[in-house]
């Protein structure tokens, strides 16, 4: 095994480990930064899969957007007196026993499959080829998340405003 | 020598256990970050079938269109978590059953 082997195995137990603790914790404060080393590890996974501009992404949206943001719902919904936030669980062995059927059928088909790989491809940077991709091939889909933003952004205010206003 | 299946490997574990946490937690937040897990368990699989295949970046181009859906995901979804806290008092997605025809709280929690 080689050095860059031995990190990858630490990262996937990391990762792994810690989306484990944001599912069992009780705690609501542990499972929100639990899941930030979970973005983390998959940042550096990218990393490991040549994808430098989707790990940068991946940090700046997931860790500094969508973590926040999942963090101020934490905050905005409980009273925060105290950190031992508990929340409840319900029907916990049939969805252990669904996750557990998912994973198996999952890890079999991804070990058990003759996949077709192309061995060795080069590690290139990829902003480059992502934006030109994305204004010639890729520009409907690109004009398309935009709106989506777009309509995301006027849905969330629009939901959250107070009902006397209507 | 890491090979394709164990990028797989990881993502089916990451998306069990968003499976798991979907399935199990009664907290909406909670709800939402076994989502998070399941779309990153996607993303990594659309990453390593693009590194490995031979046909260029595509799945790096499929991944930063989920980003882009993720993020609009849970900023619509906080919103209806913080409309149902302000309405309900609480983010149990089992305390929310205000269609149904015996609850408690339907007479009294919902103003207008």
């Amino acid at each position: 095994m080689s050095a860059s082997d031995i990190i990858f195995l630490i990262v996937a137990v990391v990762t792994v480990g810690s989306a484990a603790i944001v599912v069992l914790s009780r705690s609501l404060i542990y499972s929100a930064f639990s899941l930030l080393f979970t973005f983390f590890g998959v940042a550096i996974i990218y990393v490991y899969l040549g994808a430098d501009f989707l790990a940068g992404t991946q940090v700046l949206i997931y860790v500094g957007g969508i973590l926040v943001l999942l963090l101020f719902g934490v905050m905005l919904t409980h009273r925060l007196y105290s950190l031992n936030l508990r929340t409840e669980t319900f029907q916990v062995i049939p969805g252990f026993l669904i996750a557990l059927a998912v994973f198996i059928s999952l890890a079999l088909v991804s070990t058990r499959t003759n996949w077709h790989v192309v061995a060795d491809k080069p590690l290139v940077p990829t902003t480059d080829t992502i934006g030109t991709l994305f204004l010639t091939e890729y520009l409907l889909p690109f004009e398309i998340a935009s709106i989506l933003l777009l309509v995301a952004l006027i849905g969330a205010a629009m939901l959250v405003r107070r009902r006397a206003d209507i | 020598m890491i090979t394709l299946s164990h990028y797989l490997l990881i993502s089916a574990a990451l998306f069990s256990l968003g499976i798991m946490g979907v399935l199990t937690r009664k907290n909406a937040v909670n709800v939402l970050m076994g989502i998070e897990l399941i779309l990153n368990s996607a993303n990594i699989n659309l990453v390593a079938f693009s590194r490995y295949s031979s046909n260029g970046i595509d799945g790096q181009m499929f991944a930063i269109i989920v980003i882009v859906v993720a993020a609009s995901e849970v900023a619509v979804a906080l919103a209806m978590v913080l409309t149902m806290y302000r309405l309900l008092r609480t983010v149990n997605l089992d305390q929310a059953d205000t269609l149904k025809p015996t609850c408690k709280v339907c007479a009294t929690s919902i103003p207008n």
